[in-house]
């Protein structure tokens, strides 16, 4: 064990240089955490779709709906345990950055369809009991200070006009993976206004969410729920709710390859300043690897001594790194509006990847030293002048 | 007295290797630094371009893009039978109520997916309003038909969608009978077609998203405004010329992209930074006795200070040349993306601007001066005698 003290002690020789380095990694790791971290919250939407829900929307686009009336169709379908549906509402409250998702929902199913959305009964029941009652999820409430009993005031576009919600529940997300900003009312409310004021959209439905009891029926039911209604006026686009999240992310993939790329970069930098560092320190050893080949050590031990403190470096840098990148994580989500990146936290993927990429590079960066030592003869290096 | 120019350049040459290694480490940040801000600027670019400034659109106040913005026939009876519309030489007014929705489209390619296409109503003036359209390819489509043009990006990008083909949606087939082009703004991204078949199809008769129309004079703009304010019937609807409403629509992406860019290549520079810092002490360590023999001749303290700053900024300069000349060819390259503003796909080209120019070099100036004045501040406090002896 002489030589992990004596890897120890090279490292330790230029404190200035090895602590530079390893700050310089830590902070390159850190980067690198925080970008992963923005790209899985990408996949949000994603991550939390349920195996055992289905999503059925207009085939020519989201935007157009499709009638109310396909409901009872679709849940006399075999296999079907609910039907629920929601639209999207839009709209300005206050400016338009204050964005957030707001939706028209079946009142009396959507909990049953999202199981992960927390509300306790009795909050439940005073929605269900007032008309223009909401939802509003826990961390929307906080970023707003929305509390039970507020009106809320919107400007629709969509569905233009003053609307008003007075909040009478809140959700709980079940977990850090959901969702807990999204803005619920009843769909019974916007449709009544619709039939009052343009009747031409009354009985519109955004999409509908099919809860399915066995999640390998999915391809089969949406096979047949999307038959049902082709060649109509509204064609129908069923698929499971993974693959409906994955439709949004689709167009943006251009922007996401950038951000890997982006990683690559950080990856590329971390690699260059280790291996400076490590050519540097090698350089100036010269003579003492040949004074250790003439003592009788092979280059076995050379590559091991230089790889060693590379190694040592580099894990410490990692390991630092991936320490700090979660108070910089939680410092960027305390920061940015929680609706903007509702799921932001990092998950053991980007670990795992920082902790290999940093493993590697030690070893890649002490390669160039490595060869030059080994090609060095004793005669060259003894003679070596600095 | 100063130290040599000549001195500094040469003692960059003494290390190659580890300077190389620093040059190619600012390079690379400045390179994505200069490549994120090129992009958001592109769609910037690309949107800005997209209308003219002496053409007024007008869309419902609340909305979030065009896509849910209602504009009933009444309302655009109101507006066509303002005195600030302009006439062409038949008596006809120069306006256009476009119907703007989205429909779904396999993207060409490897990768492959889906994306949103904007599909845009329109009516015969609007070649007049919007003359950097040109057809290059088959025809215009024809009113009363179910038939469409394509803007040459979609035609470049998308499944099916060149002229010849036909597109299903809103319940029926439509003919592609034309390609146009844009000289590069938005509505390359687009494929238009004649409104009232695209009302009837989408069951939006009596509805537009958007109402375009051609002003007299720019100078006209404030009088349509005014007259937007106090016109009851007018109230919900808001006035912008066509270039501001959708330069508005790139704003989003353009601000996420620059922030989120900055933040992070704010973050890796500082591993530039480090590995130039270390550069440096480096070269300190190894020129003592240099030093102390330059001290000893009688050069000033601050000299020396200024002669290894000047030689860690020469490196980062250099690094930000490397860097800005890769990314500039970047501007070759033309690529699409969803825009969130208006929730389709845009085609945009990374655009170099004389700002990102210089925020890339004071960027790299910044990173060269924390990166060696550290180092440089040490050269400078060497005592003159134990530096001569240090060999």
């Amino acid at each position: 064990m002489k030589v992990l003290k004596l890897i120890w002690k090279n490292s330790m020789r230029h404190k200035l240089r090895t602590s530079l380095t390893i700050f310089g990694i830590a902070i390159a790791v850190i980067a690198f955490g925080f970008l992963r971290t923005v790209v899985t919250a990408w996949y949000a939407g994603v991550e939390a779709s349920a195996a055992n829900r289905l999503v059925t929307r207009n085939s020519v686009s989201f935007i157009f709906p499709l009638p109310y009336a396909y409901r009872d169709r679709i849940a006399r379908i075999p296999g079907v345990e609910t039907v629920s549906f929601a639209n999207w509402f839009g709209g300005v409250y206050i400016d338009k950055n204050r964005f957030f998702a707001r939706m028209a929902v079946d009142a009396g199913t959507i909990l049953d369809a999202y199981p992960e959305f927390r509300v306790s009964p009795e909050q439940f029941d005073a929605f269900l009991k007032e008309r223009n009652a909401c939802i509003v999820g826990a961390d929307l409430a906080r970023q707003y200070g929305f509390k039970i009993g507020d009106i809320i005031p919107m400007d629709g576009d969509i569905y233009p006009g003053k609307w008003e919600f007075v909040v009478r529940a809140i959700y709980q997300p079940r977990d850090e993976k959901i969702d807990g900003t999204q803005f619920f009312f009843h769909w019974t409310y916007l449709n009544e206004r619709m039939r009052a004021e343009m009747p031409g959209r009354a009985g519109e439905v955004g999409w509908y969410i099919i809860k399915i009891a066995d999640p390998a029926d999915a391809a089969s039911i949406s096979g047949q729920i999307d038959e049902m209604f082709v060649n109509s006026r509204a064609e129908t686009k069923t698929e499971t709710e993974a693959a409906f999240q994955q439709s949004f992310i689709q167009g943006t993939s251009l922007i996401i390859n950038l951000f890997n790329f982006i990683s690559f970069v950080i990856i590329g930098i971390i690699m260059l300043v280790l291996g400076n560092t490590m050519i540097m320190s090698a350089r100036e050893r010269t003579k003492e690897y040949a004074v250790l080949k003439t003592l009788g050590f092979s280059g076995q031990h050379i590559v091991g001594l230089i790889a060693g403190e590379s190694m040592i470096i580099s894990v410490l840098a990692g390991g630092l790194g991936l320490l700090l990148t979660y108070p910089v994580v939680g410092a960027f989500s305390l920061v940015v509006p929680k609706s903007w990146f509702p799921v932001f936290y990092i998950e053991p993927s980007t670990i795992v990847l920082a902790g290999t990429a940093a493993l590697l590079v030690g070893i890649a960066a002490a390669f160039f030293p490595i060869q030059r030592a080994l090609r060095t003869t004793i005669v060259d290096g003894l003679r070596f002048v600095g | 007295m100063k130290i040599p120019f000549k001195y500094i350049f040469r003692s960059l040459f003494t290390r190659r290797l580890t300077t190389a290694i620093t040059i190619v480490g600012v390079a690379l940040v400045v390179f994505v630094f200069v490549a994120v801000l090129m992009m958001a600027n592109g769609i910037t670019q690309t949107l800005v371009a997209t209308g003219s400034d002496d053409n007024v659109l007008i869309a419902r106040k609340a909305a979030n893009g065009e896509i849910s913005s209602i504009i009933t026939n009444d309302t655009y009876g109101v507006i066509a039978a303002l005195p600030q519309v302009a006439r062409d030489a038949d008596g006809k007014s120069l306006i256009t109520g476009d119907l703007v929705v989205i429909i779904n489209l396999e993207k060409i390619g490897t990768e492959g997916g889906m994306s949103n296409v904007t599909v845009r109503g329109v009516s015969t003036p609007v070649f007049q309003l919007r003359p950097q359209t040109k057809i290059v390819e088959g025809r215009m489509f024809s009113e009363g038909a179910r038939e469409v043009i394509v803007g040459s990006s979609i035609a470049r990008r998308f499944e099916g969608a060149q002229v010849g083909n036909t597109i299903r949606f809103g319940g029926d087939n439509w003919l592609i009978v034309g390609m146009f082009d844009t000289g590069g703004n938005g509505f390359n991204s687009e494929m238009w077609g004649d409104v009232r078949q695209l009302q009837s199809a989408f069951s939006r008769e009596g509805a537009y998203s958007t109402v375009t129309f051609h002003l007299g004079s720019p100078d006209q703009l404030d009088a349509v405004k005014a007259e937007f304010e106090r016109d009851n019937r007018l109230q919900e609807f808001e006035v912008k010329t066509e270039q501001q409403f959708f330069a508005d629509l790139s704003e989003f992406m353009s601000i996420f992209l620059s922030a989120l860019g900055i933040f992070i290549t704010s973050f890796f520079s500082v591993g530039a930074m480090i590995g130039a810092m270390i550069t440096m002490y480096a070269a300190v360590a190894n020129r003592t006795v240099e030093i102390g023999t330059l001290r000893a001749l009688g050069f000033r303290r601050r000299s020396v200070l200024a002669a290894f700053l000047i030689e860690s900024l020469i490196i980062s300069l250099t690094g930000a040349a490397i860097g800005l000349f890769l990314a500039s060819f970047l501007g070759f390259l033309q690529v699409s993306t969803l825009n969130f503003g208006s929730f389709s796909e845009l085609e945009f080209s990374f655009a170099l601007s004389a700002e990102i120019i210089s925020a890339a070099v004071v960027f790299s100036l910044f990173m060269g001066f924390v990166g060696g004045f550290l180092p440089s501040i040490r050269a400078a406090r060497l005592n003159i005698v134990n530096a001569l002896r240090s060999a």
